[in-house]
């Protein structure tokens, strides 16, 4: 009797929470896979089979290849950055004995709490040619040949982009690090530094390695957050320009979806992107494999 | 020897204060510009980027809110925030509370089926979830944008709720069970109460995600009068580029930026703190 009351209650706990899901992300996720090989332009009615024939296709398609390029440039530059400053503002915070460390923590955190859509408009503003606020500096510093379009020129658009990235994701692994980093014994430190080691050597070679397994995570959700933030950043400042020298690869699959009805087309972008970010997560993951000491 | 010593620690303290402070400008400064922007008039705007204004000029905050619909916008975010979290919490507790606690067939299967779901970005999966609510006529409604923000919000929300559960000591329940409760009864006035610090922190990390999703809710809703605000001022940053009443839409930005300000000025530490627990642990 009791046992059949604990059933009850069990599938009453899990059973709705399972079914919706199911139905809202577990399904569709499926759905991506299945369609990816279908040619539809949506609505219904009108679908064939087609195999890889989407996937063949994307790979003659100029700017799915520029896209997929841009993507894989900010996966690589945008990781590498933020993790290093990250790590750079969480010893200086950890180890610099400052009273107001908090106050820093507290600040350096609020970019990643922001709406995309707010970061990207701010910038879109600081980055403008005639008002905006880097340009400026710029020609107050008498540096007026430095001042460019930054979104409007094909040089500078996607770094600026990768900058934007960066500010956003720098306090969030900060963050991260600074626990682990509390956690790491003082003496390491001290006996480094009796043995002649500068601060340099000692984030080298004690910091970076006992923090080793908590950088490992943080690359892997910084590619991932990349994918993220970059469809948003892109839509709201570039719209892909100019030329399609700042077109992602989610862009370029909301644009082949929701602008040319490309639903099929739009999909296998969607699972190439998955298995990109996943390989690359594989490999760094691989890369970063240490033996445990 | 030691007195240059301390003389050099001093030195670096200074260039390490001086990094920091320069470090603070840049991520403060974007949004002390938006904040003076928002009280300025537009050719104040264009004129002089730097400068304040002459006067403070509220009524670009009138102007957002009648020309731009930014009321509409916002009220519509704290609808969608608020269901989606009533809507998580009443799937996530159950949830949490079954595989925290019971030990069942299939437990460990289901719990790694959530926690997969962790590398489901929500951008994969707008095409399919468009074309699914379509069929089904679910589209350009908050209510079923509401649900699937939980149910995008559900394997995060299970892994801190989960973990958190597994710390509260069993006697609590067991005596709960011996004076006669039910297992439902003993989930409302046993473990809810207990779990609270961990249903907080569930609700502060989503609020954040609620507020500010724009992918789903761009494709998922249609009707300029159900938007939420981070798709309206998009749309507004597209039709400005044009119009350029830009003090209006700094003014929609920082009617935005006012919630998440708050939320994070009340719940920084708790904040930071579940963020560190969740990345060591993940």
């Amino acid at each position: 009797m009791k046992s059949k009351e604990r059933t009850a209650f069990i599938l009453f706990c899990i059973l709705p929470t399972l079914l919706i899901f199911s139905v809202f992300i577990v399904y569709p996720v499926t759905q991506v896979f299945i369609k990816s090989m279908f040619s539809s332009s949506g609505f219904g009615g009108n679908q064939e089979f087609i195999g890889l024939d989407n996937f063949v296709e994307l790979f003659k398609d100029d700017v799915f290849l520029k896209s997929l390029k841009n993507t894989g440039f900010l996966m690589l530059v945008v990781p590498v950055i933020t993790l290093f400053l990250s790590l750079v503002f969480a010893s200086i915070l950890s180890f610099g004995e400052l009273r107001e460390k908090h106050l820093y923590r507290t600040i350096f955190f609020f970019p990643s709490i922001l709406s995309f859509v707010v970061i990207g408009i701010l910038w879109a503003f600081i980055y403008h040619p005639n008002m905006g606020i880097i340009n400026e500096v710029l020609n107050w510093m008498g540096l007026d040949q430095f001042a460019l379009t930054w979104l409007g020129s094909k040089d500078t658009v996607l770094w600026a982009i990768a900058l934007v990235m960066v500010w956003q994701a720098v306090g969030y692994y900060m963050v991260m690090y600074l626990a682990g980093m509390d956690s790491i014994p003082r003496e390491l430190y001290e006996a480094a530094s009796l043995d002649g080691a500068n601060a340099v050597q000692q984030f080298f070679k004690i910091t970076v390695p006992m923090l080793w397994e908590i950088i490992r995570i943080t690359i892997i959700f910084s590619i991932n957050g990349v994918l993220n933030i970059s469809f948003v950043l892109v839509i709201v400042m570039t719209s892909g320009g100019p030329n399609n020298s700042s077109q992602v690869a989610l862009t370029y699959m909301y644009k082949q979806a929701f602008v040319n009805a490309n639903f099929g087309y739009a999909m296998a972008i969607a699972v190439i992107v998955f298995c990109v970010s996943l390989l690359l997560s594989f490999i760094s993951n691989k890369l970063t494999e240490r033996e445990i000491h | 020897m030691s007195g240059n010593k301390g003389v050099k620690q001093r030195g670096s303290k200074i260039v390490v204060r001086i990094v920091l402070l320069l470090a603070t400008f840049i991520f403060v400064y974007p949004l002390i510009w938006n904040v003076i922007a928002s009280l300025k008039t537009n050719k104040e705007i264009m004129s002089s980027p730097w400068g304040l204004p002459a006067a403070l000029n509220f009524d670009n905050f009138i102007r957002a809110f009648t020309e731009s619909s930014m009321g509409e916008f916002i009220i519509n975010s704290f609808f969608v925030t608020g269901l989606s979290m009533l809507l998580l919490l009443i799937l996530v507790i159950p949830t949490a509370y079954a595989l925290s606690r019971f030990d069942f067939k299939g437990r460990k299967t289901l719990h790694n089926f959530y926690m997969a779901g962790l590398f489901i970005q929500p951008v994969y999966i707008m095409i399919p979830l468009f074309l699914m609510m379509n069929n089904l006529e679910m589209l350009d409604n908050r209510f079923w944008l509401s649900l699937v923000y939980a149910a995008g919000a559900l394997p995060f929300s299970v892994y801190l709720l989960t973990g958190f559960m597994r710390s509260i000591s069993k006697e609590f329940e067991e005596s709960a069970f011996i004076d006669g409760s039910g297992y439902f009864r003993t989930l409302i006035s046993i473990i809810i109460p207990l779990a609270r610090p961990g249903i907080l922190t569930v609700v502060i990390f989503n609020f954040f995600t609620f507020w500010n999703e724009y992918a789903l809710a761009l494709v998922l809703i249609s009707s300029d009068e159900k938007k939420t605000i981070p798709v309206g001022l998009a749309n507004l940053m597209e039709v400005q580029r044009f119009a350029t009443d830009w003090a209006a839409l700094f003014a929609g930005l920082v009617l935005v930026l006012l919630p998440t300000i708050t939320l994070y000025a009340l719940t920084q530490k708790k904040l930071t703190e579940g963020m560190s627990m969740g990345g060591l642990k993940g």
